[in-house]
């Protein structure tokens, strides 16, 4: 003889629990479920997209009418229960009474309503079943209002989903900014401004005074006087646990009917699950945890060991196009900190809160991919003090699954500039592929953008491959280094249109995968970044490679050279002198003089550099910056001043180019050559930068290679000053500082861009004058003297600790 | 057995940068990465014995200025297609000073 059981209410738990309990125990029980809404279980969370018009009733009904009678669930629909009879185990109805052995409580929750006046007025609903949604479906027609009363979660979707029906909707919410439960007011701020681009007007800090109307709902008069009209008004304001059966029945009731772990209340016979119940003095309305109820409940029904234990849930907002998370326990508490990052300009807001190692919630904005790696760390109770500093990027920065490449330029605005040369925008180029340019050269044909210097090329073709999906093959290309999918040139551009001013920034919005770059990325990012930055960035020591960093070239024994500057090749008794003692002073193995007309003192060791600096400070040297990716040296004739051949003063250029120069940072070595006449004796037509002197003027040559290749310089320009030379050669260093891939040589950079390129940029006066002025700028925060800065802190060059001597105490 | 001495402040080593200690077996180099952790590698690459202590500092790796041999700075092992180890010391941080296991010299003067 099957056991009577009896359920009270046919929402989701009681459902998922029938599905469980007649999986299991098919035919263990006699089932009779009443509810008192005229209908059987549907997803009550999908009721949202029924009232915007995305789904329809029928789309979201759980159990039909087929399957309750499949599974010989007798059904009692329409029907509500009025009273539980303990003793004798009966419940009682408008059809009289129905016995039970064991009896489920599953009445979930009553939404609660504001004791205003008018509140009983025709028009006024909730937000709980079907009834209250085909309420708010019929009155939102186009052209009526609608107030919603409540801005939390289930206030907000009755809004979006009027609104998405064509109402004028208000929300009015009591509190300083919506859903302030899950949101701070910045993110709330955020969501307000979504929901207003949709037309919903948002009332925060709105307290309901009366609901005005006289048969039936006609508008909402607010305390501080404001009157909203409204056709319909709808109480989202809260909801509270539907307890009144349990309580006139005197079993345990707090805020809900009172639950063990296995579900059972203060009757060993009543079991309740859902939104009814308390456990551990937690109530419970979202609906994983009620799914897990549904399962013990079943189990403890056939005897089966299983308990309750409430795990944490997330939410998301169903409201289409706000993108939104939360998940955890966002309480402040003594202990709790939370990780903000915000990006207004995106919309993006993200928020952890963490409890010691622990991660306890997060909060998401905008961007909500990373959602459910959050909830499994909140889930698990992981330790993620050694993801912390990156924890807010998500597993992308976390070294994780692989962050989309493209993400970069997608999320870059439509006015984001793409092309530099051309001053072509994302949205122009965009607009072209929609008009039909599908491949690179069509778009150079037809925006000119990448038809210049060419480095942007690899973003033309990320925006042709977003456009196009699918349809556009992207070409292989060298990336920057295995920790990035962007190449140089690309990640340039982006430092630039997406104003990247740090190493971390750059790894984080560009989806570096490793931790912490490699010694490939480091110092070209770092280079990238004090090139375009030169106000804002701040040098990093520690991207740098040791001959940078140290200010002098390590070589295989780990001892350094020290190489003074001599402006042109010129120097002095008294700083041969000086250098002569420095030599003897620190027993320097080997005094050589160097290609670039210098004298190089090679094998000091390290702890003795700051000393030999400031013994060369003394006598008025600046280091030579001999180990830079930078300006090495300009070397000079003597010129005019002695020469019988010569025709201007190349000596004199030289020191001046040399001062001009000194101390900026290139993508690589930049040598100089001027010679005063076509005889060429300063070898200027094989450097990265020439003069050649002529009764005229200058002839300024580039490109020139004598290391690995040998390479004669090309023509760039004649000009006929000492001051026009000297604006050239600034400028065009600039235009190579700002274009070039980092380690390439000028004569590399040059065979890429094109030397027609470079002539057009120097032959307009007022590019060629910006890019001098940009050149100053940067010199006014480089050109110094690393020894000077050095030498003040001779203690960081020495070892931390020796030990040597405690070993022989 | 471990012999942990005090050899200097954290904040002695710059983030994602190396100091050295001078010991009676060579200089050994003290790592501090990014995220405040220390590491303790012999100052000398097996390659061409390159100072490890000016390389490159990138997560818990660091790579050898000379040749660019990348170590795992927890382990003392090569990366990638280079074969060889250094030779790593137990290390730690404890109230903002260094602690460097220095059961190493013990051994060679117990020997």
């Amino acid at each position: 003889m099957a056991e009577k059981l009896v359920i009270i209410g046919a929402g989701m738990a009681s459902g998922r629990m029938l599905e469980h309990l007649l999986e299991a125990a098919p035919g263990q029980f006699d089932v009779t479920l009443f509810n008192g809404e005229p209908r059987g279980n549907y997803n009550r969370l999908m009721l949202s997209p029924v009232l915007s018009g995305e789904k329809t009733y029928e789309q979201i009904v759980t159990h039909d009418d087929a399957w309750y009678a499949a599974n010989g669930v007798t059904c009692r629909f329409g029907e509500a229960v009025v009273r539980i009879d303990r003793d004798r185990k009966v419940v009682v109805s408008k059809g009289g009474e129905t016995a039970y052995d064991k009896l489920v409580i599953a009445t979930g929750s009553a939404p609660f309503i504001i004791p205003v006046a008018g509140k009983e007025l025709p028009g006024v609903v909730t937000y709980r079943d079907l009834e209250d949604t085909n309420a708010m479906i019929a009155a939102a027609r186009p052209g009526a209002s609608a107030v919603v009363i409540g801005g939390g979660l289930l206030g907000l979707e009755a809004a979006a989903g009027m609104a998405a029906r064509g109402a004028s909707v208000t929300v009015i919410h009591l509190m300083g900014h919506l859903m302030e439960r899950q949101l701070d007011p910045a993110a709330g701020y955020l969501l307000q401004k979504d929901l207003e681009r949709r037309g919903i007007t948002v009332h925060c800090k709105g307290a309901t005074k009366a609901i005005l109307g006289t048969d039936r709902a006609e508008a909402v008069l607010l305390e501080d006087g404001t009157v909203y009209p409204a056709d319909l008004v709808c109480m989202a304001v809260g909801i509270r646990p539907e307890t009144r059966l349990a309580n006139d029945a005197h079993l345990e009731v707090g805020r809900g009917v009172v639950v063990d772990d296995q579900m059972m209340t203060s009757d060993p016979s009543i079991f309740a699950l859902g939104e009814c119940v308390e456990h551990d003095r937690q109530l419970f309305g979202l609906v994983a945890p009620l799914y897990d109820q549904a399962k013990v409940l079943a189990r403890a029904l056939i005897g089966e060991a299983a308990a309750f234990r409430p795990v944490q849930t997330a939410t998301k907002l169903k409201v289409t196009g706000v993108d939104l998370f939360s998940a955890g326990d966002f309480a402040e508490g003594p202990g709790r900190e939370d990780i903000v990052f915000r990006d207004p300009g995106r919309g993006i807001y993200k928020r952890l809160i963490l409890e010691g190692d622990r991660l306890l919630g997060a909060v998401m904005y905008g961007d909500t991919a990373d959602g459910s790696y959050f909830f499994d760390l909140i889930k698990q109770g992981k330790d993620v003090s050694d993801l912390r500093e990156t924890l807010i990027f998500g597993p992308a920065f976390a070294g994780g699954s692989k962050a989309d490449p493209l993400a970069a330029v997608a999320a870059l605005p439509p006015e984001a500039e793409i092309c530099g040369c051309n001053g072509v925008c994302k949205g122009k180029i965009v607009q072209a592929i929609e008009g039909g340019a599908t491949s690179l050269d069509a778009i150079r044909a037809t925006t000119k953008a990448s038809a210049s210097c060419g480095t942007c090329t690899g973003l033309v073709e990320q925006v042709l491959q977003l456009t196009l999906g699918a349809d556009f093959v992207l070409p292989t290309v060298q990336t920057l280094c295995k920790c990035t999918d962007h190449t140089h040139e690309d990640v340039r551009r982006l430092i630039k249109s997406m104003g990247l001013k740090s190493i971390p920034a750059v790894m984080q919005e560009l989806g570096w995968k490793t931790v912490g770059g490699c010694a490939s990325c480091r110092p070209a990012l770092n280079y990238y970044l004090l090139a375009d930055w030169p106000l804002d960035y701040q040098d990093d020591r520690q991207s740098r490679f040791v001959n940078e960093r140290n200010h002098a070239n390590i070589q295989k024994d780990g001892s350094y050279t020290v190489v003074p500057r001599m402006w042109g090749g010129l120097t002095t008794p008294d700083e041969l002198r000086a250098i002569a003692d420095a030599a003897e002073k620190y027993a320097v193995p080997m005094v050589k003089v160097t290609g670039g007309q210098r004298i190089d003192l090679v094998g000091v060791r390290k702890e003795d550099l700051p000393a030999i600096w400031s013994d060369l400070n003394a006598a008025g040297m600046v280091s030579g910056h001999a180990y830079s990716k930078g300006l090495r040296t300009v070397k000079t004739c003597i010129g005019s001043q002695f020469c019988r051949f010569g025709t201007q003063d190349s000596t004199g250029l030289g020191v001046k180019l040399e001062k001009l120069l000194w101390g900026s940072w290139t993508p690589a070595k930049v040598k100089l050559g001027v010679s005063g006449c076509p005889r060429n004796c300063a070898e200027a037509t094989c450097k990265d930068i020439g003069v050649i002197c002529v009764d005229s003027g200058y002839q300024i040559s580039v490109a020139g290679a004598a290391g690995l290749e040998v390479k004669e310089t090309e023509l760039l320009m004649t000009v006929a000053t000492e001051e026009e030379a000297m604006e050239v050669i600034a400028a065009f260093t600039q235009l190579y500082r700002e274009n070039a891939r980092y380690l390439h040589r000028i004569y590399k950079w040059v065979a890429k861009v094109g030397l027609d390129w470079c002539k057009d940029q120097m032959a307009d006066p007022d590019t060629r004058r910006a890019l001098y002025d940009r050149f100053m700028i940067s010199q006014s925060v480089y050109q110094k003297d690393p020894w000077a800065e050095h030498a003040a802190t001779p203690a960081e060059w020495a070892p931390i600790a020796d030990l040597t001597l405690r070993a022989a105490e | 057995m471990t012999d942990f001495i005090d050899i200097a402040a954290l904040d002695d080593i710059p983030r994602q940068g190396a100091r050295v200690v001078k010991t009676p077996l060579g200089c050994i180099a003290i790592f501090r990465t990014a995220d405040d952790q220390v590491f303790a590698l012999e100052d000398r690459c097996p390659h061409k014995g390159g100072p490890l202590s000016e390389g490159i500092v990138h997560g818990s790796q660091v790579t050898c200025p000379l040749h660019g041999w990348v170590f795992d700075m927890a382990t003392g092992l090569a990366q990638g297609a280079d074969e060889g180890a250094v030779r790593s010391f137990a290390a730690r941080t404890e109230g903002g000073r260094v602690l460097l296991d220095a059961a190493f010299m013990a051994r060679r003067s117990a020997a």
